[in-house]
């Protein structure tokens, strides 16, 4: 057989292929398909956060800030209250973790109203699956690039003298993608009813820093004064960043006094909370705020 | 054979406004059925509702054999959309758009790869596959749109103003995709326009004013029902022309625009007639028919665009009350 021969073969066989329609058969609805789209719409999350670059970049400012610039800075005036042996860097590095995440799972549910104003949410909503599997997928893509982000920043560990231990990095991890799924979960629960991006952006600045600075981030949880105690014990992200922090002392090499001033245990009315009612908190207004953004986007359209 | 879409006292109420009043057609499976009208004519509405993206106040609606509101899920799956805006991710790339929409219909993995490049290939777009949507223009996009709305071969495609806001040269090559099409794959195709000249690309056009339909039928029946065609001709001597179709056929000619002018009910068939009979000598003839502008005049006793200064308060009215963003 010649080569022109072939040639016009798969000419031919190309021609049949564009002229017959290639059956496709849309299989019935199943959870099958529900969690195919969950996957399709984390992968997205993924795609997009691969390719902007910039915005990785640009996340890590904040973080590297607070833990270098303000860190360095107040280091001289903090160190009068510090034992011995802990700079302020390391102890402010697990609040800071925490932070690290925080505005790129916010910025992750953004995306949905981004979505809206450009259409793409209605490529979703149209779909033939259940609107939970977008809002699960949705939830899900933007904890794990919040998660990544907090990775990179968890490489700078060694800076602040925190001990790249694979039992505290693991530990760590698992709290940031706790802590990413919740207010990844947060973000779209708001941004199901807020249409505009400036009101979104504006609502969860609104939200954003109070919750960090009343969260424990950069100082210790006790010998505040009553009001601050009680406010700290409202703010959900005292139940992440305590654990995260609990998990970093724990593997430094501190006497029990030191550690008695620097993370002190957290308390309610006098008893101590454990760690594990802590997360089983976070996790818990996770779904409950994931069930009210599902609640929100069954009711659209 | 089951009708592609069934619609009976179908209507659409926004509050205190009436946007769809009452409306019952039938699209015949592989038809390019057309809804003509002005904006805010309630041409969305029905759409939205045909597509499952908007509840029926009263009335009901089948498409593909399914109805709209009880079997939704399966009305879904059987058809594609091209909306007014683009739908587009603008961060992927073509291609991964087409996949996006394929894992959330569930298209077989193995019926992807080939069904993909023949979507492309019919919109022109395979070879810009591997490139950011935000770098297509316009016409590009609502090309991809098109490609992504067939991917899952629906039954129906739904395409809502499929042209607006493009220029005329995109305008016309996306209407030669549409056309394609029609040849290649088994599909019907309901559209909504308000651009006169696009209607002459449907099998048959419902006109629709103010929620109702007015009139429903094919470009050449419409425009028959509204009057003659126009026949111009150009002789060795015009007054002699005028006089002899005065006497041969009773006709009343006139000169317009330097040419011998007259009104017939079937010009292409009275022109052989006429070459027989007239004793002149004719240089050149042009038939002109009745035009869809003229179409929408007779039956709403207004041009599309009169038409759509007076829908603009109502719309604004509409928006304001629900809170909808002004398209």
């Amino acid at each position: 057989m010649t080569a022109q021969d072939t040639a016009s073969r798969d000419a031919a066989a190309r021609e049949r292929e564009l002229t017959e329609t290639i059956r496709v058969a849309v299989p019935e609805r199943s959870v099958r398909a529900d969690l195919r789209a969950v996957s399709i719409v984390w992968r997205r999350e993924l795609i997009r956060f691969r390719t902007d670059r910039l915005r990785a970049v640009t996340s890590l400012v904040q973080p590297v800030l607070f833990l270098f610039v303000l860190g360095t800075g107040l280091s001289g005036l903090a160190s009068r209250g510090m034992p011995p042996g802990v700079e302020f860097k390391t102890f402010i590095y697990p609040g800071v973790l925490a932070m690290s995440v925080m505005f790129t799972a916010i910025f992750s549910a953004a995306s949905v109203v981004w979505d809206r104003e450009f259409g793409f949410l209605r490529e979703m909503l149209v779909a033939p699956v259940h609107r939970w599997a977008i809002v699960v997928g949705k939830c899900l893509g933007g904890a794990t690039v919040a998660t990544f982000q907090g990775v990179i920043f968890l490489a700078l560990a060694g800076l602040a003298h925190v001990p790249y231990d694979p039992v505290l990095l693991l530990t760590l991890v698992g709290e940031l993608l706790l802590l990413s799924f919740t207010l990844t979960a947060f973000g779209v629960m708001m941004a199901a009813r807020i249409k505009q991006i400036q009101a979104f952006m504006a609502l969860t600045q609104l939200f954003v820093l109070p919750l960090f600075f009343l969260s424990g981030a950069l100082y210790p949880l006790g010998g505040l004064p009553a009001w601050l105690t009680v406010l700290t014990r409202i703010d959900p992200l005292t139940y992440v960043v305590y654990p995260m922090r609990h998990a970093v002392f724990a593997h430094l090499p501190v006497s029990p006094l030191a550690l008695n001033a620097l993370s002190p245990e957290l308390t309610w009315a006098g008893w101590p909370v454990p760690v594990g009612l802590c997360l089983a908190i976070v996790a818990a207004m996770g779904l409950i705020m994931l069930a009210i953004a599902i609640a929100e986007f069954r009711k659209t359209e | 054979m089951t009708p592609a879409i069934s619609v009976s006292a179908l209507t659409k109420r926004y509050g205190e406004i009436d946007a769809v009043r009452g409306i019952d057609f039938e699209v015949a499976a592989g038809e390019t059925f057309g809804f003509l009208g002005p904006n805010g004519a309630g041409k969305s509405t029905t759409i939205k509702i045909l597509c499952t993206l908007a509840g029926p106040t009263s009335g009901a609606a089948r498409v593909a054999g399914h109805d709209v509101v009880r079997e939704r899920d399966t009305v879904r799956r059987n058809i594609g959309l091209v909306f007014q805006d683009t739908t587009l991710d603008n961060y992927l790339t073509g291609e991964q758009n087409l996949r996006f929409h394929a894992d959330l219909y569930g298209v077989p993995k193995a019926a992807f790869g080939p069904r993909l490049r023949q979507v492309l290939e019919m919109v022109g777009l395979w070879d810009r596959r591997g490139s950011v949507v935000a770098t297509y223009s316009g016409g590009m996009q609502r090309r991809l749109e098109i490609a992504r709305g067939l991917l899952h071969a629906p039954r129906v495609l739904f395409l809502d103003e499929p042209t607006v806001g493009l220029d005329p040269q995109t305008r016309a090559s996306i209407w030669e995709y549409i056309n394609e099409l029609k040849g290649r794959e088994d599909i019907t195709i309901f559209l909504t326009t308000h651009y006169m000249d696009e209607a002459e690309n449907c099998d048959r056009i419902a006109i629709i004013d103010h929620g109702k339909i007015v009139a429903l039928d094919t470009p050449e029946a419409l425009k028959a029902s509204i009057g003659k065609d126009r026949v111009q001709i150009s002789t060795a001597d015009d007054q002699a022309a005028i006089r002899a179709l005065a006497e041969l056929f009773g006709l009343e000619a006139a000169m317009h625009e330097g040419l011998v002018t007259f009104s017939v009910e079937s010009g292409e068939q009275f022109v052989p007639k006429l070459f027989g009979a007239l004793p002149v000598a004719i240089r050149s003839v042009s038939v002109s028919r009745p035009s869809l502008d003229d179409v929408f005049m007779s039956y709403t006793g207004k041009t599309i665009r009169d038409a759509e200064a007076s829908v603009v308060d109502r719309n604004r009215m509409i928006a304001t009350r629900f809170g909808r963003r002004q398209r």
